[in-house]
């Protein structure tokens, strides 16, 4: 074996945003179902969203090959964990754990995941929700985002998330924040998904489309403010 | 048990299908001074009799803390045991630091047992000559388990190991079936009773005996000598006890040269049940 260093690689086919929040009975997660190669919105049926044992849930954007390499990864664990038989389980904060420690140490290697993950999941009641960056930073939040959700969700989590939603009124903010990525992020397609996780078990649904209107005010004269840009 | 012509090495088997290397290392375990373990729905208590080689040195450590939920009591070979101490708390912080949340004790004695069963199957290792009480948490509650030479483990509501441990178990026969109730006074009171039967005539005190304690929301903690010694002073207190011990016969205290089956008195425990109030503190 010899002694490559792989310098920062590039991510070929990358996944956008994904979104997450805490509701009243577990975790929502959303996504669309697109896998880019650069500028070409290649593959239009990528599930980004997976579930992870019976309480957790994994979303991932950045290069799907390495978000496949850490589902393989994870599916180990879980497997070895169910093996044992013996009443424990790995909950969703120790996957994350455990996640946070493989990123940190391939960027110590200089060869990173090129992923930011979303984890959700509960356990005995706690609701644990959180994300895990390429370079091992990681944090839990009632409310997160990657890529350009950062930028166009969390916004809008910070002025309408509160504490103990519905899942009616979080599907409806996660699927507000999901259109908003429509229109502005030009990587994302009106095809998404949502993972659901309670004490009840885990459901992701079908892909979805939502209705898109180009006829709102701010789509018009887009150039108005900014001559000369597009 | 004698010698033959089968016991030189542990990777021979002898015509009756006995590994007596294997055995012989057991026998180390029963040689070793005692170490009882006991349940109860929320706490594990351990306890060992501590033999001082003479007068001048202190007593041998045979309480371990692996973890804050995790500790162990041992009996036979003490270095032996501190090694296996080492490799316990090193897998535990292992495991600590991957998925930030305590090893589930079962699956930590399962590890050493497999690691004691590795020396049973090489030509150039040899068995672990001491036999390991744990006592842990895990999601499911407290549990005890024992671990052999032989790489085997099995899980106990009570238990003693090492020499004079038979008339430990007799008693810890007797009470077992109140011990899942018990509090964690009542609890310590029964180790300290059982203890007291594998010291026979000494007087039990804070200087021959230890006593440590594990509970769900409680970290592992051996008990220092002072407490320790109010527990001891707070036995008399309980003379229903003593009383049934007396009345029920001592016919098994013999040395445990040849390891017997148990002949003692397994009669219901009349009276004495640990409703006793105490004003002990931890």
């Amino acid at each position: 074996m010899g002694s490559v260093v792989r310098c920062d690689r590039y991510p070929y086919v990358t996944g956008s945003s994904v979104l997450g929040i805490k509701y009243k009975d577990g975790i929502l997660l959303a996504s669309d179902t697109a896998g880019c190669y650069g500028s070409t919105v290649r593959y239009k049926s990528v599930e980004r969203l997976k579930r992870i044992g019976d309480n957790t849930i994994l979303g991932a954007s950045g290069e799907i090959s390495d978000f496949q390499a850490i589902t393989n990864l994870l599916d180990e664990l879980i497997t070895e964990d169910w093996m044992w038989d013996d009443g424990n389980k790995l909950g969703p904060f120790e996957i994350h754990n455990y996640l946070n420690r493989v990123m940190y140490n391939r960027r110590n290697k200089f060869d990173p995941l090129w992923n930011s993950l979303v984890l959700g999941g509960i356990k005995k009641g706690k609701k644990y929700l959180g994300m895990v960056s390429m370079i091992g930073v990681h944090f839990q939040d009632n409310h997160v985002a990657t890529g350009f959700g950062n930028h166009l969700a969390r916004p809008i989590f910070r002025d309408e998330w509160k504490e103990d939603m519905t899942l009616e009124e979080g599907v409806k903010l996660l699927e507000k924040c999901l259109l908003v990525l429509f229109y502005r992020d030009r990587s994302a397609i009106n095809k998404f998904q949502m993972a659901n996780v309670t004490e009840g078990g885990i459901t992701i649904t079908e892909p979805f489309a939502l209705k898109v209107n180009w006829e709102l005010e701010a789509f018009r004269n887009p150039t108005k403010g900014a001559e000369g840009s597009w | 048990m004698f010698r033959n012509q089968y016991d030189t090495d542990v990777t021979t088997w002898s015509p009756a299908g006995r590994l007596h290397q294997v055995e012989y290392a057991m026998e180390a375990v029963k040689q070793g001074s005692a170490a009882i373990g006991l349940r109860s729905k929320t706490y594990v208590v351990l306890a060992t009799v501590n033999k001082a080689s003479s007068e001048l040195s202190a007593h041998q450590k045979k309480l371990f803390k692996i973890d804050n939920h995790i500790g162990i009591a041992m009996a036979g070979l003490t270095a032996d045991g501190r090694v296996l101490s080492r490799y316990m708390r090193s897998e535990c912080i292992n495991h600590h630091f991957v998925f930030e949340s305590p090893l589930p004790v079962g699956r930590l004695v399962v590890q050493v047992a497999d690691k004691a069963q590795v020396c049973t199957q090489r030509s150039w290792k040899r068995p672990y000559g001491v036999g390991l009480l744990v006592a842990g948490l895990d999601e499911a509650g407290p549990h005890l388990y024992y671990n052999c030479p032989s790489g085997n483990y099995a899980e106990y509501h009570a238990f003693a190991i090492g020499s004079r441990s038979q008339a430990a178990k007799t008693y810890l026969e007797r009470k077992f079936e109140t011990f899942m109730e018990c509090t964690k006074e009542e609890l310590i009171r029964h180790a300290l009773f059982a203890v007291k039967e594998s010291l026979q005539e000494e007087e039990l005190s804070s200087g021959n005996c230890g006593v440590a304690v594990v509970g769900i929301d409680e970290p592992f903690v051996v008990l220092d000598p002072k407490t320790l010694q109010a527990y001891i002073e707070a036995l008399d207190s309980g003379k229903d006890e003593m009383q049934t011990m007396e009345e029920t016969g001592t016919d098994d205290r013999q040395s445990s040269q040849v390891p017997q089956e148990g002949t003692g008195s397994r009669g219901i425990s009349v009276g004495a049940n640990e409703d006793t109030p105490t004003d002990m503190e931890t």
